[in-house]
C-alpha cells in the first residue's frame, strides 16, 4: 500500500519531487544541522559528517573507526615524539590547486586562529609543537611528549587549502596560534562561500542556507573513486515523526537515525533499514567520592552506600539488561558488559552483567541496606536513543530489589550542567568514544579527575582508583599498539570488576533508506553522504 | 508560547450582559437544559471528572507506582494478557509497560487538575490586574500593561525550564508556570472590558455616593466584566490542556513516571507512524472528548447568560 | 496623541530592559552553555578556556553590563553557536515565518468569516452546529499532535503533499520567498494549516458571536424591514460591522504567530524563527535568545500600542488622556 501511494505521490507531484528518484541526485534528512561550513569552528559530529564530503584529512577512519589513509598514504614515527607523513600525489583541491605541504601546515596553524569557537579544535592541535615541509611530498610532525593516538587525532583535521583562504606564499608553524605568513584569516561565516570552503574531497558545496538545507554539486577532479551523484541536498529534520514521514513520502531517499519503534512500518513500506552497532555506550555512572555527601540519597542516616562495592553490584545485577534492548530498544542496541563494543581497540572480551535479582537482593542486604534506600536517578530527555525511558525501566528494576528510585529526567541544556555540578547520585550518559580505543572512554568517565592533568573530565561521579590511573597514563603514551591495547583492557577490567561505572547497552546506529541505496553503517554514526551508493 | 496560546482575543465575543439581579438560577438551568448538545456535554463531561476524582479506585493499575510495572509487558496491544500477573490490558500499554487504560485515568486527573488550578489562580490575578488597570488608570495602568506586555513577549517553554531549574520537576511547577503565563491574557481581557464599564453613570454614581476603591472595583465593576470571562475560561481550560501537553513535547512537562494526559500524547507523538497506534490514540482521544465537553457545556453557557440572544 | 505616544515609548524602554535581564537570569538558572556546546572529549582546560572564549567566566552582572555596553553601539552580541551576530541570525529566519504567518492568517480569515457569519445568520441549522462543533476540535487537539496527524495523512498516506521543509524559494528583493514558486507553496499547505487551524476556530466563533449580536441592533431590523436583499445585508452591515473586533483581534495574534511559531515550525521543519528559538534555547544560545526576545517585546508592544490607539478611535468613551497609560 506504501509503495502505491509513493508512487501516487510521484504522479501527482510531477517531475520536482520524483528527480530524487533518478540515479544523479541524492538527498539526506538529518537529525542536526551543521552550525558551520568551516571543518575548524565547532567540534561536533554534525558538523565533521557534513563536511568531510568536502574537506579530507591527512587519515580517515573506516567505518569501524580503523585509521586509514586520507590525504597521507603512508605515516610512521620517526622517534617517540616525531611523525612523518607521506601526502599522496595527485591531489588537487576544488580550486584547482595541488596539495602541498603547505596546505597541511596552514590548516593545523589556523586551528587556534577561530575566533568564537564554541567548541575548539585545540585539544587536537595543542600538543603540536612542529611541523615542516619534508621535501615536496611529506610533513614533520613534532609533539611535546609521545603520542600514540596521533595519527587518530589527525583523523578530525580536515586540509584547506591555503590558496583559497589567502595565506602567504610560505607558512612557518608555531605553537599556540604564533603562525607566520597566515595572511588574513578567514572565519567562520567566511565558509558559506563556496570560494573559501575549499577542500580535496569528493563534493564541493553549493549553498548552505541555515535552517533549510545544504546542497553540494560533484567534484570532476577528484583523485578518488568518482562520485555517484551530481547533487546531494542535505536538509535538517529535527523531529523524529516528520523526518520519517520525509522519507515515507518521499521528500528525502535517506534518513539518519529514524526512531526505532518505526523501523517495522519503514521495512514493510518497501525501504531498506540497515543499522550497525556504534561506539556509544550507554552507563549508569555512580557517586563515589569519598570526601562529600552524595546528593539526593535518603534512608541511609547520611551515608553514600554506593561507595559500597556489594551495592554497586547490587545495582549492576539489579538491571535486566536484556529486557531494556528487546522492549525499550526494540532489539536495536547490545547489551553491553564494557565500555567500548568488542573487538574495539582495547576490549578484553568481559562478559555482561547477568540479571540476577536474588543476589543483588542478598549483596543489598549483606551490605546492611535490607530495606533499600533511596535515590534520584538523572537522566537527559533529548540527547540519547529512548534514554529517558531506558532510565524508567532502570528505575522500575531497582525499585524490585528495594531501591526507591525516583526518575529526574530533564532537558540536555539542564541535564549536563546539573550533572557537572555533581547534583546526581545516580545518572544514565552515554559516551561515544571519538577515537574508537578504550583510552577515551576510560580517560574522561572513570580517570582521577584532576584539573591539572586533565583527566576525568566527564567523571561526574568521581570514581577514582590510583592503580587504574597509573596503568591508563601509561598507555596513553605507548606507541606499541599490541603492548597498548593489553594495558588499556587490563585498566578496564580493574573499573568494571570494580562496579566503578556500570555499562547498560551498546547503541545501535540506524539509517533508512530507499531501496536503490546502500550504505556502509559506521559505528561513529555519522552519516557521509559521498560514502552512499547506488546499489549494484 | 505555542502556536494556540493566545486566547486574548476572545474578549470581544463576549458581548454578554451584565445579569439581571433577579433571573432566577432555576430559569438559566432551564434554558440550558433546552439544547440537547449541551446536555451531552453537561454529561459527558461529569463523567470525566467522575472518572477522574475515582481514578484510583476504578484503575486496574496504579500506572506511577514504578513496581507494579514491568517493562517485559511493554508496548502491548489493547487486549493483551500481561505477562507476569494475568491482567487484562484492555487499551494495551506503553513501552513501560504500564497500562494505557489506567495511565489515561490517572493523566486525566493531573491534567484536570493542573488546568483547573492554574486557571483559578490566573484568572485571580489576571482579573484583580486587569480592574486595577482599568479603574485607576494612569501610573498603574501603564505599570500592569506594560508587565502583560512583557509577559506575552516571553515564551512558556523558557518560563517552565527556568521554574525547573530553579524549583526541580513537579504538577506544581508545571501548575506555576501556567499560570504565569496565562494571567497575562486575562488582565488584557478584563481591562478591555472594564475599561468601557468604569464610564458609566453606575460607577460614577458609586463614586458619588464615597464608596471605597476595592468596594466599587469588586463589588460594582468587577461583577459586570464577569460574564465574558467565564465564556473566555471554558475555552482557556482547553488551552490549558493542551499547552501543558506542549511543554511535555518539548521536555518541560510533568515528571515522566508521572504522565499527565498530556505527557501521555507527547510519548504517543513518537509512535503516531508505528504500528502501536493505541499509545496515541487513546489519550488522544480522551483529552479530545473531554475539551469538546467543556467547550458544549461554555458555548451553552455563554449563550445563556446573553439575555438578548433569548427568544 | 505624539506626547501620549512617546511616553508608551519610553515605558516600552523599561520593558525591553527587564526582558534582558530576565532572560540573563534565566539562562543562568537554567544552565552552563559550555556544558551543552563543547565536546565531550575537551578536557578540564578546554573547558576553562571556551568558558573564557565565550565571556562567561566573567560574573554575571559583568557579563550584562557588557551585552549593555555593546548594546548601546547597536550590538545585540554573537551567537554562541553560530559565531555570527544573533541579530544577523534571528533576520536571516525572519522571511520565513512571516511568509507563513501571513499565510496562516489569509487561511483563518477566509475560511473564517464566512463560516462564522453562516453560523451567526443560522445558529440553530445543522450546519451552523456542525461549524460551532468544527471549531471546537480546532483547539482542542495539541498543536504538535495536530501537526503529525496532518503530515500522516496528507504526506504519508495520500502523498499530496510534502512532508516538511521549505522547497523551492526565489530571491525577491534580497530575501528568500517560497510563494512564488509552486513547489514553495506546497510545501507551505501543511505548515499553514496547521498554524490557522486554531486562528480559524477563534475567527469562526468570534465572527458567529458579533454576527448574532449585530443582527439584533435596530440598523439591520431597519433594513430587513425596508427590504433590502439578505446579502446586501449581510455583507455591507454585518460584514462591516463585524470587520473592526477581528481585524483587531488578528492583530494580536499575528504579533503571537509570528513570534512563537515554535511548535508549528519544529514540526515541519520549517526554517524560521520560532524553530530558531527552541534550537537556542535548548543550547543555551543566550545572545540570540535575548536579542529574539527583545525583538518579540518590540513587535508585541507596537501591536498593542496600535490596537489601543484603534480602540480609542472606535470607541470614544475611552480617551487617550483618561487612559493615560
Amino acid at each position: 500500500m506504501m509503495k502505491k501511494s509513493a508512487l501516487l505521490a510521484c504522479l501527482l507531484a510531477g517531475a520536482t519531487m520524483c528527480s530524487s528518484a533518478g540515479a544523479a541526485d541524492l538527498a539526506i534528512g538529518l537529525k542536526s544541522e551543521a552550525t558551520s561550513m568551516d571543518p575548524q569552528f565547532h567540534q561536533l559530529s554534525t558538523n565533521t559528517q557534513v563536511l568531510l564530503n568536502i574537506f579530507e584529512p591527512l587519515t580517515k577512519q573506516d567505518p569501524f573507526q580503523k585509521v586509514t589513509p586520507g590525504l597521507a598514504t603512508k605515516w610512521e614515527s620517526v622517534n617517540d615524539t616525531t611523525w612523518r607523513f607521506t601526502l599522496r600525489g595527485g591531489v588537487k583541491f576544488q580550486n584547482g590547486s595541488a596539495l602541498s605541504p603547505r596546505d597541511v601546515i596552514y590548516t593545523y596553524c589556523r586551528v587556534p586562529l577561530v575566533v568564537n569557537s564554541p567548541s575548539s579544535f585545540t585539544i587536537y592541535t595543542a600538543a603540536i609543537l612542529d611541523v615542516t615541509a619534508d621535501g615536496k611530498n611529506a610533513v614533520l610532525i613534532k609533539t611535546d611528549g609521545a603520542n600514540p593516538l596521533l595519527p587518530t587525532d589527525l583523523s578530525n583535521l580536515p586540509i584547506l587549502s591555503a590558496d583559497a583562504a589567502g595565506a602567504d606564499a610560505t607558512v612557518t608553524y608555531k605553537p599556540g596560534g604564533k603562525c607566520e605568513g597566515m595572511g588574513k584569516v578567514p572565519q567562520s561565516v567566511d565558509f558559506n562561500s563556496p570560494a573559501v570552503a575549499v577542500g580535496t574531497g569528493p563534493y564541493k558545496l553549493d549553498r548552505f542556507v541555515r535552517g533549510s538545507e545544504m546542497v553540494l554539486t560533484r567534484y570532476d577532479g577528484y583523485w578518488g573513486t568518482k562520485p555517484d551523484w551530481d547533487k546531494v541536498t542535505m536538509r535538517p529534520i529535527t523531529s523524529d515523526g516528520p523526518r520519517i514521514a520525509a522519507l515515507l513520502s518521499g521528500d528525502v531517499d535517506m534518513i539518519e537515525s529514524p526512531p526505532i519503534q518505526d523501523l517495522k512500518r519503514v521495512k514493510d513500506a518497501g525501504f531498506k533499514v540497515i543499522d550497525a552497532l556504534s561506539n556509544r555506550i550507554i552507563y549508569l555512572a555512580l557517586f563515589q567520592d569519598s570526601k562529600a555527601t552524595a546528593p539526593n540519597i535518603n534512608g541511609t542516616n547520611g551515608k553514600n552506600p554506593l561507595l559500597d562495592k556489594r551495592v554497586r553490584e547490587a545495582i549492576s545485577l539489579a538491571i535486566n539488561r536484556e529486557a531494556i534492548v528487546a522492549r525499550i530498544m526494540g532489539g536495536y542496541a547490545k547489551v553491553a558488559g564494557e565500555l567500548l563494543p568488542p573487538p574495539m581497540f582495547g576490549t578484553n572480551g568481559r562478559a555482561v552483567d547477568k540479571y540476577d535479582p536474588k543476589k543483588a537482593k542478598e549483596l543489598l542486604t549483606a551490605a546492611g541496606y535490607p530495606d533499600g534506600f533511596e535515590i534520584t536517578l538523572g537522566t537527559p530527555n533529548d540527547r540519547y536513543i529512548n534514554d529517558s525511558q531506558v532510565a524508567q525501566a532502570v528505575a522500575q528494576m531497582l525499585v524490585r530489589i528495594g531501591i526507591k528510585t525516583k526518575v529526574d529526567a530533564q532537558t540536555a541544556s539542564q541535564f549536563f550542567s546539573r550533572r557537572n555540578k555533581l547534583e546526581f547520585p545516580m545518572y544514565l550518559a552515554g559516551w561515544g568514544a571519538s577515537s574508537g580505543e578504550m583510552s577515551s572512554p576510560l580517560k574522561s568517565l572513570v580517570a582521577t579527575y584532576d584539573k591539572k592533568t586533565g583527566m576525568g573530565p566527564t567523571n561526574a561521579g568521581r570514581y577514582s582508583n590510583p592503580e587504574m590511573d597509573k596503568l591508563l597514563t601509561a598507555a596513553m603514551s605507548t606507541i606499541d599498539d599490541a603492548k597498548r591495547e593489553v594495558m588499556l583492557g587490563k585498566a578496564e577490567k580493574m573499573v568494571l570488576d570494580d562496579y566503578g561505572i556500570i555499562p547498560l547497552h551498546y547503541e545501535q546506529t540506524v539509517w533508512a533508506m530507499k531501496k536503490g541505496l546502500s550504505y556502509a553503517a559506521r559505528v561513529d554514526q555519522y552519516t557521509i553522504a559521498s560514502d552512499v551508493h547506488a546499489a549494484k | 508560547m505555542s502556536d494556540d496560546a493566545l486566547t486574548a482575543g476572545l474578549a470581544p465575543t463576549a458581548t454578554a450582559e451584565p445579569l439581571a439581579a433577579d433571573s432566577p438560577f432555576k430559569r438559566l438551568l432551564h434554558t440550558f437544559l433546552e439544547d440537547k448538545l449541551a446536555v451531552i456535554g453537561l454529561v459527558l463531561f461529569t463523567l470525566v471528572v467522575l472518572l477522574a476524582i475515582f481514578a484510583p479506585l476504578i484503575a486496574p493499575q496504579n500506572p506511577y507506582d514504578l513496581a507494579q510495572l514491568d517493562v517485559l509487558d511493554g508496548g502491548l496491544p489493547p487486549g493483551s494478557a500481561s505477562m507476569s500477573t494475568g491482567g487484562i490490558y484492555y487499551l494495551g500499554t506503553d513501552e513501560q509497560g504500564r497500562d494505557m487504560l489506567s495511565a489515561i485515568l490517572y493523566g486525566l486527573r493531573i491534567s484536570l487538575l493542573v488546568a483547573t488550578v492554574s486557571l483559578a489562580f490566573a484568572i485571580a490575578i489576571g482579573v484583580t490586574a486587569g480592574t486595577m488597570a482599568a479603574y485607576f488608570g494612569g501610573k498603574i495602568d501603564s505599570l500592569i500593561m506594560r508587565m502583560v506586555d512583557l509577559q506575552l513577549s516571553f515564551p512558556a517553554i523558557l518560563i517552565a525550564l527556568i521554574l525547573l531549574a530553579l524549583w526541580g520537576r513537579g504538577v506544581d511547577k508545571v501548575i506555576i508556570a501556567l499560570v504565569i503565563v496565562q494571567w497575562a491574557y486575562y488582565a488584557r481581557t478584563v481591562r478591555s472590558s472594564a475599561i468601557v464599564e468604569a464610564r458609566k453613570d453606575y460607577i460614577e454614581a458609586a463614586h458619588c455616593l464615597a464608596l471605597s476603591h476595592s468596594r466599587i472595583m469588586f463589588h460594582h465593576l468587577l461583577p459586570n466584566c464577569l460574564p465574558p470571562l467565564i465564556v473566555v475560561a471554558t475555552v482557556q481550560i482547553a488551552q490549558a490542556i493542551a499547552l501543558e501537553a506542549t511543554l511535555s513535547f518539548l521536555g518541560a512537562g510533568v515528571p515522566i513516571t508521572e504522565p499527565s494526559l498530556g505527557l501521555l500524547i507527547a510519548n504517543g507523538y513518537n509512535y503516531l507512524l508505528s504500528g502501536r497506534y493505541w499509545v496515541s490514540l487513546f489519550p488522544g482521544i480522551a483529552l479530545v472528548l473531554t475539551i469538546v465537553a467543556i467547550n458544549l457545556v461554555g458555548d451553552r453557557l455563554r449563550d445563556v447568560f446573553n439575555p438578548r440572544l433569548q427568544k | 496623541m505624539i506626547v501620549y505616544i512617546l511616553r508608551r515609548i519610553g515605558q516600552s524602554l523599561f520593558a525591553l530592559a527587564a526582558m534582558a535581564i530576565l532572560v540573563f537570569i534565566g539562562v543562568f538558572a537554567i544552565g552552563n552553555p559550555v556544558d551543552i556546546l563543547v565536546n565531550p572529549e575537551a578536557n578540564q582546560a578546554e573547558i576553562a578556556a571556551t568558558t573564557a572564549r565565550l565571556g562567561l567566566d566573567k560574573p554575571l552582572w559583568e557579563q550584562f553590563a557588557r551585552f549593555v555596553g555593546h548594546l548601546f553601539q547597536g550590538d545585540l552580541g554573537t551567537s554562541f553557536v553560530y559565531g555570527r551576530p544573533a541579530m544577523e541570525i534571528i533576520l536571516q529566519r525572519l522571511p520565513a515565518t512571516m511568509e507563513l504567518a501571513v499565510t496562516a492568517l489569509i487561511l483563518a480569515v477566509v475560511i473564517g468569516v464566512p463560516l462564522g457569519v453562516y453560523a451567526g445568520l443560522k445558529p440553530d441549522s445543522i450546519g451552523g452546529r456542525s461549524v460551532m462543533a468544527g471549531s471546537i476540535l480546532g483547539f482542542s487537539l495539541p498543536n504538535f499532535w495536530q501537526g503529525l496527524l496532518l503530515i500522516l495523512i496528507f504526506a504519508v498516506l495520500l502523498g499530496w503533499l510534502p512532508a516538511g521543509g521549505r522547497g523551492e524559494t526565489v530571491e525577491v528583493l534580497g530575501i528568500r520567498v517560497s510563494f512564488l514558486t509552486l513547489d514553495g507553496l506546497r510545501h507551505m499547505i501543511l505548515p499553514a494549516l496547521n498554524l490557522a487551524l486554531f486562528k480559524m476556530s477563534l475567527v469562526i466563533r468570534l465572527t458567529r458571536a458579533n454576527t448574532r449580536e449585530v443582527c439584533l441592533q435596530e440598523y439591520i431590523k431597519f433594513a430587513r424591514a425596508k427590504g433590502l436583499s439578505s446579502t446586501r445585508i449581510v455583507l455591507v452591515h454585518i460584514l462591516k460591522n463585524i470587520m473592526i473586533p477581528v481585524v483587531t483581534i488578528l492583530g494580536l495574534e499575528l504579533g503571537s504567530m509570528i513570534a512563537f511559531a515554535v511548535v508549528t515550525e519544529t514540526v515541519f521543519a520549517w526554517p524560521g524563527m520560532g524553530k530558531l528559538l527552541i534550537d537556542s534555547i535548548n543550547l543555551l544560545d543566550r545572545p540570540v535568545i535575548v536579542a529574539y526576545l527583545m525583538l518579540t517585546v518590540v513587535i508585541i508592544v507596537t501591536i498593542n500600542l496600535i490596537v489601543d490607539l484603534l480602540y480609542s478611535a472606535l470607541d470614544p468613551r475611552v480617551r487617550l488622556s483618561q487612559v493615560k497609560a
